[in-house]
């Protein structure tokens, strides 16, 4: 919503609710950011309290993992190229590489879908041990947003279609990005806290 | 199909609780009714249920906030009298509804009197303060108001199916955990807490951008109003505290409903993390409700000894200090926890440091009124009565900040004394000021004085009555939350206590009196100047109340005090040389489907109704994904009708300043 | 007029005697009359921060109403400046002094927090008593280890000997609390908190739980009793007569709810009862090492 001094007309409008809405998103991120580091932390303080059962060693699969973290952090780049596009205008190349960021993203949540199922499978569920309920919140709750983004990866492709790279569609996107690529470094921030502790 | 939902869920064991219910039930039969009969309701959904003007919503607020004043002040009656007669005795309450109470009463207190009333009269006053037309986001703003509904809506449905929690406020596990209350009373308090806490972090980045974006030209960041700081710093809290309470909430919610282990005995649970997660943001909640009244204050003594504030440098900074230490406190509300002494000493020692920008304030105030000409208007009668009554229980804060000392007080009366007596003097009677001193800008008439005046010293008599003896009692060792005991040297203190209950409903008898007579005389009270009170600051500039796109053309400001700046230069009031388009937001009633879907979105896990869980769910993406895809959400008044308002406006002055002369 | 004072008379004489007899009655409440070493420390905190408070916040409330009255818009004779607003002087005054206070204060928070630690024993020429407290629904269990009794709801010892408490829970988070001895500290499944006590003089206190747990949270007292040895001595005798036995399965007939348990002793105690009842939250695979409890709480 624009409500400025009239005299300085619509585009600088559009342009103030374009930094208005990305500040507002900045602020959004760094809310969800408190979250993630209080799930880092609790992850940390219950990390050995296995209760008797398995730990991060028995479970955890260091390919797995770095087949997701190589997922996630191409996805960045793909939506990078994304980005670059709709700067320039050119709305096919935005909605290839939203296409191909998609299947990366879609590709990530689905490997670890398929470790979650298979550690509940083994007995290992978030119900287990204090441990894994912090392992599957923190993680799972990463997994969630990382799905939101597809979701909304969806909705912008529409978007793009059907309006083009209006002000605000380009607006949405940008914001889009912050999202995605804070969602890649909270994902370094797991394979280092996580996974690689966790097995080594 | 129903979930855990019976017929069972009904308070029919006890003649209370089904009290409690009837009284709920009949009150919004009532107001349905009344509404009905008045022919209201589409009146109320075009100009304000679906309203995204700021001032409309901060109305809503302040209502919502006064309705759950009623409700959470009931509670307080309930509890004083069984306290006053419960020796050796079970008292009047059936067993554990008293438990039942002390939970509802601090939740509702909280999160659905304080924290709405301070959103309402943020959202009324800072956008006029700053020169703006509304906050950033209005959309957001009303997706707020409704989601807080929501969880009220929560809270007060407990009354009527099912039971409330009797795990306090604070909700520590693991009592509060699934084995030892496996019922709805717990889920109910959640929900209504992380419901309600999304409204309140989107509120807080709101108002971090309208403030820091949206400002007039010229208005810098040091000619900024003290109250505008306040709701500044108190949005930054806002923000970054509340997801710390949504993880504590959310992960106990997770060990309730899919039986995880964050804080379970057993199992590798570490229920010590809780009380951690919790106070991380509780400590800085109490901040975001105090720094804005901290603001009234700011705003009426200057107003009401009519003279400039003093210090403000020193009060922005002494605020923003605050804010920043605010996050370095949280572990003295559990230095008996068994942390070892460099820890505890740590955190009493912040909390210390916290003490001075407070005193720093109160001395600032004291100095503003030195050498005014002081008018006792009620909201000068709030300020001076919190001046007097806050600093005892900055005293107390302080005595309870030694860890070794706070081993003998923690947990007693003496904290319960101890908080309320920051809350009521410090957070209540600040934003009852507000209250009444932006009142007539809200509605245009005034709000009657003796009847502010009698509220006021009802509320001072009552809150001394009500308190004074907890601190007493915490000295003779009693615990709090105590639906009975059988020390009989307690029983005069808690019934000096319950009589100061009882004075202080009349205080909010006094303040119904005063909106009934205020409204009766509305029409003798009109104030067209839409200045009552020789106003230093911008909302006085504008009519009351103002119209919708407050300012017609964006005022350029050149001091602290904009307006007192405008009126000694003989630029006030003048007219504009022409009128521009102005484009508004449009009203949505998205905000409200949004607050209906996690309304029932909470009920029904609560309920464990999981189809329903998956219907509102969805419903709530579908409909904010249909909300941030449109593009047409702005409409214009034309420059015309501008014009009509404002010689309309100019019209008005100008007779009332001819039948002056 | 002399009725009227008369009417006034009354009701500020009937307040001030009932702030005397409350003072009085304040003189002789818990935390105020201690009766011990490690309460008293804490009180005099309280007097000291109290005292310190005091310099600052007696001004501001006089200088309040001083203000208000002589600065009423009414008196028109008081001085009126509109524009004053700064002082870099009367700044620097109102920070600091606040500050020097804050200062003065942490110092006093850093030595006595570390003094008054809970977990360190009380120095003294006699060895402390061992006792491990046991939180439950909604009791207290107290077990002597080195008597090999146990008792329900009362907590005796002599008189000028340091206790040496390790408090677990059966249940949900509790606050072991007995205000004329110490302060409170909480108790928690699967771990351990300490806290020392200390009776100058026979007599006896009242104990209570603190944190809310549950129905029976009212009820949940206990008798605290100083005594002098021998009749200390006479105590564990009376106890080693007692015809119950604190075996696993009494144990936990015990641990079930109940409320206002009366004073109940056990003549002996299941080997390790303690321990045992921490490991059953922490999985401990295996009998801890002596003077090594499983799971202790944040320290030792």
């Amino acid at each position: 919503m624009s409500v400025m001094a009239p005299t300085t007309g619509h585009e600088s409008e559009a342009a103030e609710t374009h930094e208005q809405r990305a500040f507002g998103f900045w602020l959004y991120l760094m809310g969800d950011a408190v979250i993630f580091a209080l799930l880092f932390a609790t992850y940390v303080i219950m990390v050995n309290n296995t209760a008797g059962g398995p730990a991060g060693k028995a479970l955890f699969s260091l390919p797995n993992a770095a087949i997701e973290t190589a997922l996630l952090l191409v996805s960045s780049t793909t939506f990078g190229f994304a980005s670059l596009c709709s700067k320039t205008g050119n709305r096919g190349g935005v909605l290839a590489w939203l296409l191909l960021t998609f299947v990366l993203g879609a590709g990530f949540v689905f490997l670890e879908i398929r470790e979650f199922v298979g550690m509940i499978a083994q007995g290992a569920g978030p119900d287990r041990s204090g441990f894994l309920s912090a392992f599957f919140t923190l993680v799972g709750t990463h997994g969630v947003h990382v799905s939101m983004g597809l979701v909304w990866i969806l909705i912008m492709s529409g978007q793009v279609m059907l309006k083009g790279l209006s002000v605000p569609v380009t607006s949405r996107l940008f914001r889009l990005g912050l999202f995605w690529h804070f969602l890649d470094i909270a994902w370094v921030g797991i394979f280092s806290i996580v996974y690689l502790p966790g097995l080594l | 199909m129903f979930g855990r939902l019976t017929i069972e869920a009904l308070p029919l064991y006890s003649a209370i609780a089904a009290g409690g219910a009837a009284v709920t039930i009949g009150g919004a039969l009532l107001v349905a009714i009344a509404i009905t009969w008045l022919g209201a309701w589409r009146y109320l959904w075009t100009e304000w249920f679906t309203s995204v003007d700021h001032k409309r919503i901060g109305v809503m607020y302040i209502v919502l906030a006064l309705i759950m004043l009623l409700r959470g002040f009931v509670d307080a009656i309930m509890m004083r009298a069984q306290q006053a007669m419960a020796l050796n005795s079970g008292g009047y309450l059936p067993p554990e509804h008293f438990d039942q109470i002390f939970s509802s009463h601090g939740t509702i207190m909280i999160f659905f009197m304080a924290m709405p009333f301070m959103t309402g009269l943020i959202n009324i006053v800072v956008p006029l303060q700053i020169g703006t037309r509304d906050v950033a986001f209005p959309f957001l703003n009303s997706l707020s108001l409704w989601l807080t509904a929501a969880g009220a809506g929560l809270v007060m449905v407990s009354l009527v199916i099912g039971k409330f929690s009797t795990a306090g406020w604070t909700g520590y596990p693991p009592y509060s955990g699934v084995e030892a209350n496996p019922g709805v009373g717990v889920d109910y308090w959640i929900w209504a807490i992380l419901i309600s806490g999304v409204g309140s972090t989107l509120s807080g980045i709101n108002f971090i951008v309208t403030i820091l974006k949206r400002r007039a030209p010229g208005m810098i960041l040091m000619r900024m109003t003290p109250f505008t700081w306040t709701a500044l710093c108190a949005s930054v809290l806002m923000a970054f505290a509340f997801p710390a309470l949504t993880v504590a909430c959310g992960l106990l919610a997770l060990d309730r409903t899919f039986g995880m282990h964050f804080f379970t005995n057993a199992h590798g649970g570490n229920m010590m993390n809780y009380p951690n997660l919790f106070w991380i943001w509780g400590h800085p909640e109490v901040y975001i409700l105090i720094l804005p009244a901290f603001g009234v204050f700011s705003e009426v003594v200057a107003t009401f000894s009519k003279k400039r504030l003093f210090g403000y440098e020193s009060l922005v900074y002494a605020t923003a200090a605050i804010a920043i230490l605010s996050f370095t406190v949280w572990l003295h509300h559990f230095f008996t926890m068994g942390s070892s002494p460099n820890v505890n000493a740590f955190f009493g020692i912040t909390t210390m440091i916290i003490a001075v920008p407070t005193g720093v304030k109160v001395f600032n105030w004291l100095l503003t009124m030195y050498r005014g000409r002081i008018d006792f208007h009620p909201s000068m009668m709030w300020t001076i009565g919190f001046m007097v009554t806050f600093v005892i229980g900055g005293m107390t804060g302080v005595l309870l900040a030694i860890p070794s000392a706070d081993f003998l007080m923690h947990n007693t009366t003496f904290l319960v004394a101890h908080f309320h007596n920051m809350i009521i003097p410090g957070v209540l009677f600040g934003y009852l000021a507000g209250y009444m001193y932006w009142f007539p800008k809200a509605f245009g008439f005034a709000l009657d004085r003796k009847w502010g005046l009698a509220s006021f010293w009802c509320w001072m008599i009552g809150f001394y009555l009500a308190f004074m003896p907890l601190y007493i009692l915490g000295f003779k060792g009693m615990p709090r939350r105590m639906e009975q005991y059988n020390d009989p040297s307690w029983q005069p203190y808690l019934m000096v206590a319950a009589v100061g209950a009882f004075v202080v409903l009349l205080g909010i008898a006094c303040m119904v009196m005063q909106l009934y007579v205020s409204i009766r005389n509305a029409r003798k009270t009109i104030d067209v100047s839409g200045d009552p009170f020789d106003g230093r600051t911008l909302e006085w500039a504008t009519s009351s109340p103002p119209p919708a796109y407050n300012f017609a053309v964006l005022p350029e400001i050149r001091d602290r005090e904009p307006f007192l700046d405008m009126k000694e230069r003989g630029t006030a009031y003048q007219r504009p040389a022409a009128y521009q388009d102005i484009h508004m937001p449009k009203n949505s009633m998205v905000g409200v489907a949004m607050g209906a879907f996690a309304f029932a979105f909470g009920f029904a896990v609560i309920w464990h109704i999981w189809w329903l869980v998956a219907a509102c769910g969805l419903a709530m993406w579908v409909a904010m994904i249909m909300r941030s895809s449109d593009d047409d959400s702005e409409f214009t008044i034309s420059a015309a009708e501008v014009k009509q308002i404002e010689d309309a406006r100019y019209r008005a002055l100008a007779s009332q300043a001819g039948s002056r002369s | 007029m002399t009725q009227a004072v008369d009417k006034l008379l009354r009701p500020v004489m009937g307040l001030g005697a009932a702030l005397f007899a409350s003072a009085c009655d304040l003189r002789h409440s818990a935390v105020l009359d201690p009766k011990g070493p490690i309460a008293l420390a804490e009180r005099d905190l309280l007097f000291d921060a109290f005292c310190v408070m005091m310099v600052v916040i007696v001004p501001i409330i006089i200088l309040t109403l001083v203000f208000a009255w002589r600065y009423r818009a009414s008196n028109t004779g008081a001085t009126y400046t509109p524009k004053w607003a700064e002082s870099g002087r009367l700044d620097a005054f109102v920070w600091l002094v606040p500050a020097l206070i804050v200062v003065a204060v942490a110092v006093l928070v850093w030595r006595s927090t570390h003094k008054l630690d809970p977990y360190r024993e009380i120095a003294s020429a006699t060895p402390p008593l061992d006792v491990q407290v046991v939180a439950q629904d909604w009791k207290w269990l107290f077990i002597y280890p080195d008597q090999g009794i146990a008792v329900v709801n009362q907590l005796a010892f002599p008189s000028g000997r340091p206790v040496s408490l390790r408090i677990t829970s059966d249940t949900v988070m509790n606050s072991f609390y007995v205000p004329q001895l110490a302060g409170q500290i909480y108790a928690m499944a699967g771990m351990q908190t300490r806290l020392q006590l200390l009776a100058d003089q026979p007599g006896k206190f009242v104990g209570r739980n603190s944190m809310y747990s549950g129905g029976g949270f009212s009820d949940q007292h206990f008798e605290v009793t100083a005594m002098t040895q021998p009749e200390f001595d006479a105590w564990v005798a009376k106890a080693k007569q007692a015809p119950a036995r604190l075996d696993a399965a009494t144990y936990a007939a015990l641990a079930t709810k109940s409320r206002l348990n009366p004073i109940t002793f056990y003549s002996a105690v299941e080997p390790k009862l303690f321990d045992s009842i921490i490991a059953k939250y922490t999985h401990a695979h295996h009998a801890p090492a002596a003077g090594t409890p499983a799971g202790a709480a944040p320290r030792r």
